[in-house]
């Protein structure tokens, strides 16, 4: 944490005085083997508070180790000790869920960088909760559109066997029209997918639909490749993101998989993000970056209208969205959760490296399903 | 389910069981020659696929990788048998845990600290990809049938190693009688850090050998490790022999447990219920059978001693 | 060289000195940090009762703290929601009183401990370490996927739970609860360990076959220290689920499993006070060391390997050590 506290200073000296007026409270994953997703969340949320030039935002960062325990004692410590006015950061909706519902009741915004667990956007939906990334259905309804387009009539699904998982299966099916050739739960945490694999052989699909995020993803995709089954692949972004693509290699080869982010994006906040980013850290951004860096000038673009102190107004400037996201379009549904297209992407290479381009419209102006049941 | 899914199936739960072995038998040996409960095992695994990934990234070659693999994990074994473990022999069990829990620690952050937080690339060379047709149309991956070889190739020979060998001898007196071979003129420590380099590098070439078609990150070797224990604990510390039914039994529960339980539960329920029940049965299943086993043999299928 | 009884007396002071200080201060983090300390402390006592008077090494004592995490979570959640917990028999009202949760915790541990004894005491060594670890993983993954409780996303309680005549939102409250539950386990413990069982169940971990001889039966010697053990964690798996108004399956995880035995063998083995002092360190280490660098796990592995290396016995085994030999 100091040196978080010296990074704000270090900002500080540039503009003059430090005067910390605005305290941010950032609970990420930065140990252990998830550590990937929430440094690109960090250095995307930093890298745009550092470009506003304020020197009044303060950001104070701790590390979750991924557990949900850890989660809850930093955030009673964000709330208790350091007094932040904001809290943001976590990446898993495990985590989330332990977190984000008591932070609210307690009085504290908190903006999604990432999950966006179906329980938080409908019954338990939240005014001073927004999320910032995805409802955690979006991306997988946006694939069974996509199959839909594709023509894709006979699918096998598969997911890990824990909510999210159970999520994305209902949400693929949510917007896919055709039949279903098989459904699977893995184990999460499964690393050999021999056997789903033998199983999608024998189903006679003529498409797989798949959300295996982290390493599960990567072993799967590099083992299928490997099968010679052949059938096409979609999932969403999760696994073919620009921080796990290189891992996956050529296995991931012309791919299809769905997200409201892409670098190619054609958006002049966009261009800008992917150039800066690239220029500070020395590689490209990942959706998880972008997510970060949305979420802090949404934050930053709030915070030029009202302060945080001010609860009612400070909500509203959050509610407008005033801010040049890089995904283009971006607004807050009833239940705090975005509005927005998702695209479908493929994976290419260029030059050395593995990443994706846009090559059509999933869905258009997305909200969720669970906007309805939200009262706030 | 057709006759051919269901040997398919077999086919898969054999190999998973094979690369188990290869984990087991460093554990197993291990702990028959030293006594020793070494929860790093699986740190030595993930030493092992980051060499290769690194070495095979850097040269373009697998081969070049796996020699990588061999070497690093055996040098990292060879390290910690001489700065740490060396030292906890005499000591119980319970200071053994925790010291190998901390090393678990250390090489995990290490290697994260090493080669970054992201997954490592690292896949089946060219010559050994894609699928192959066996006898009765079944395709199944080339390199899946490689694994199958290598695992059964390194059993042979370690089965050779130990009975068939000088080192062999030694490593089978070591673990009957300790004075004895000391007094015979042995100098133990040199073998005790023979064997820990052996085992060790039979986790990095495990590493090496499924980081091809898995994923190559930090952590990849703890849930490996517990399987590897499930397993030596099911065969019997101590016996090479028990490692290797154990893997077997693991690997095919673990894998016909996972296609055949929802397949069964779907007579019952319909399909997405079926499907979430039985992957959780599942998932249980061989802790079951190695809560089974254990009641009926409390010290194993091949075990002498507790 | 310090008295083992001035010792424990002295760091429990410490313990609720930091805590008062931090009251006085206003500094409510460092009171959830002592109430951390407190809990796993208590969690480590229990293990310390199989582990060090029995020789029992569970590395599956997360059944129990899991147990006691679910059976808060799972009443204050039929207490919200207002809808009874169904047993099929009969039904249960929720409830958000604590003591009543601790009663059922400690009951449900005890119960589970009971069956999971008798199949684990049938091995010893490796092999009890194991089959002790199989039944924590069976837990496990049959809580991820309980979607009626969450699965892997966990169960949240939005409001802490209640005791009778005092506020447990305050955390200095609520810190007061669980270290009167430490000190009443700890010195529960001095008198077990001093009792005619305390001094069988030695007997038989040292001597099992003497033991036998004199009419002792030690596999139920060990069988009551295992449900004491597991009873007494399970209560702080409760305390653990209200400290944070949240359970989830981590709380079977192996990983803590291991941690608890870390905190054991960290404060030193069969050390009354051992428990309190392994995760006093094990908590600060964490919360200091993860301030100077994102990488503090090698340098807590580090430090935990020169402690097991160079001070054999732990903390206490450091500042106070045994006059006789055993242990």
């Amino acid at each position: 944490m100091k040196k978080l506290l010296a990074t704000a200073a270090a900002l500080a000296l540039g503009a003059g005085v430090a005067s910390a007026e605005v305290k941010v409270g950032m609970i990420t994953t930065l140990s252990g083997g998830g550590a990937g997703l929430g440094i690109d969340v960090r250095d995307g949320f930093m890298l745009a508070i550092e470009q506003s030039g304020r020197d009044d935002i303060e950001v104070v960062i701790e590390d979750d180790q991924r557990k949900p325990d850890i989660a809850v004692q930093l955030s009673d410590k964000m709330i208790q000790s350091e007094k932040v006015d904001v809290l943001t950061g976590i990446i898993w909706s495990n985590l989330a869920m332990a977190v984000i519902p008591g932070a609210v009741a307690q009085g504290k915004f908190y903006l999604s960088p990432n999950a966006g667990p179906s329980a938080l956007a409908g019954k338990g939906c939240d005014k001073n909760y927004f999320n910032v990334a995805w409802q955690n259905d979006n991306l997988h309804e946006a694939a069974g559109a996509y199959a839909n387009s594709a023509g894709y009539e006979n699918s096998f699904i598969l997911a890990p066997n824990y909510p999210a998982g159970q999520d994305a299966l209902t949400g693929y099916k949510r917007f896919y029209d055709g039949k279903v050739a098989g459904e699977i739960y893995t184990q999460l945490g499964q690393t050999d997918y021999a056997a789903e694999i033998a199983q999608i052989r024998a189903s006679g699909a003529d498409s797989v639909f798949f959300f295996l995020p982290g390493g599960m993803g990567i072993s799967f995709l590099k083992q299928y490749a490997d099968s010679g089954v052949g059938l096409p692949v979609v999932g969403p972004a999760f696994s073919f993101d620009q921080g796990i693509l290189q891992a996956v290699g050529p296995a991931a080869l012309g791919v299809v998989n769905t997200s409201q982010w892409s670098k190619d994006l054609d958006n002049a906040a966009n261009a800008a993000f992917v150039e800066s980013f690239e220029a500070k850290y020395d590689r490209l951004p990942s959706l998880y970056a972008s997510q970060g860096f949305d979420t802090a000038n949404l934050l930053i673009s709030a915070l030029e209208k009202a302060d945080p102190s001010d609860a009612d107004a400070f909500r509203e400037a959050l509610r407008a969205a005033d801010f040049d996201s890089v995904r283009g379009e971006f607004r807050f549904g009833p239940n705090h959760h975005p509005i927005q297209t998702i695209y479908a992407r493929k994976v290419i290479k260029e030059g050395d490296v593995f990443t994706n381009e846009v090559i059509g419209t999933a869905l258009e102006d997305h909200s969720d399903a669970y906007a309805a049941a939200c009262k706030m | 389910m057709s006759l051919i899914l269901v040997i398919e199936q077999i086919l898969n739960g054999v190999q998973l069981g094979v690369m188990l072995f290869l984990m087991a038998a460093g554990l197993t040996l291990i702990f028959g020659v030293m006594g020793l409960i070494n929860l790093a095992h699986g740190a030595l695994y993930m030493v092992g696929a980051f060499a290769a990934a690194a070495v095979a990234g850097a040269t373009g070659s697998f081969l070049l990788g796996l020699v990588a693999a061999l070497a690093a994990a055996a040098a990292a074994g060879a390290l910690i048998e001489v700065t740490v473990i060396r030292r906890l022999y005499a000591a119980d069990h319970l200071d053994q845990v925790l010291a190998t829990f901390a090393l678990i620690l250390v090489f995990s952050e290490g290697v994260r600290w090493v080669f970054g937080s992201f997954p490592l690339y690292l896949d089946i060379p060219a010559a050994l990809s894609g699928p192959v047709t066996l006898p009765g149309g079944i395709e199944y991956p080339l390199y899946r049938l490689v694994l199958i070889g290598i695992g059964l190739a390194v059993g042979l020979g370690l089965w050779w190693l130990i009975e068939r060998t000088r080192l062999g001898i030694r490593i089978r007196a070591g673990e009957n009688d300790r004075e004895m071979i000391a007094a015979l003129g042995v100098d133990i420590s040199r073998l005790y850090t023979l064997v820990f380099a052996l085992g060790a590098a039979l986790a990095g070439l495990a590493g090496a050998l499924v980081g091809a078609i898995q994923s190559v990150q930090v952590g990849m070797g703890e849930p490996v490790l517990i399987l590897a224990f499930v397993v030596i604990v099911i065969g019997g510390i101590g016996s090479i022999r028990g490692a290797f039914v154990g893997a077997l039994l693991v690997g095919l529960t673990e894998t016909l447990g996972g296609v055949f339980l929802p397949a069964f539960f779907g007579l019952f329920t319909d399909p997405s219920t079926a499907t979430s029940i039985g992957a959780s049965l599942a998932s249980m299943a061989i802790y079951v059978l190695m809560g089974m086993v254990l009641v009926w043999r409390p010290t194993g299928l091949f075990g002498v001693r507790a | 060289m310090i008295g083992e009884r001035v010792l424990s007396l002295g760091v429990l002071a410490a313990l609720g000195g930091v805590a008062l200080l931090a009251a006085v201060t206003d500094e409510p983090f460092t009171i959830t940090l002592a109430t951390r300390v407190a809990i796993l402390a208590l969690a480590a006592a229990g293990l310390n009762i199989a582990l060090g008077l029995g020789g029992l090494v569970s590395f599956g004592h997360a059944l129990f703290f899991g147990l006691g995490g679910y059976v808060m979570g799972i009443l204050a959640f039929h207490a919200q929601t207002y809808a009874p917990l169904d047993l099929g028999l009969f039904e249960v009202a929720g409830t958000k009183s604590m003591p009543v949760i601790w009663l059922a915790a400690v009951t449900l541990s005890a119960l589970v401990a009971v069956p999971v004894g008798l199949l684990a005491l049938r091995t010893t060594g490796v092999y009890f370490i194991m089959i002790t670890l199989a039944f924590a993983q069976m837990f496990y993954y049959f809580t991820i996927s309980w979607s009626a409780y969450g699965g892997e996303d966990g169960l949240s309680i939005y409001v802490r739970n209640g005791f009778p005549g005092l506020n447990t939102l305050d955390p200095i409250q609520f810190f007061g609860l669980c270290f009167a539950l430490l000190c009443a386990v700890l010195w529960l413990s001095a008198r077990l360990a001093r009792s005619p069982f305390g001094l069988a169940l030695g007997a038989a971990r040292q001597a099992p076959a003497r033991a036998e001889a004199v009419g002792l039966d030690p596999m139920r010697l060990r069988l009551v220290a295992f449900v004491i053990s597991g009873a007494i964690a399970g209560l702080a798996g409760a305390l653990y689920a209200d400290l944070n108004r949240f359970v989830s399956p981590a709380m079977f995880g192996w990983q803590l499993s291991g941690e608890l035995i870390v905190l054991v063998i960290l404060g030193g083995v069969a050390r009354i006070i051992g428990p309190v002092v392994g995760a006093g360190l094990y908590v600060m280490l964490e919360h200091f060391l993860g301030q100077i660098t994102d990488f503090w796990q090698i340098w807590l592995g580090l430090i935990l390997l020169v402690i097991v290396l160079y001070a054999r016995g732990g903390i206490v085994g450091l500042v106070s050590p045994r006059r006789t030999g055993h242990g």
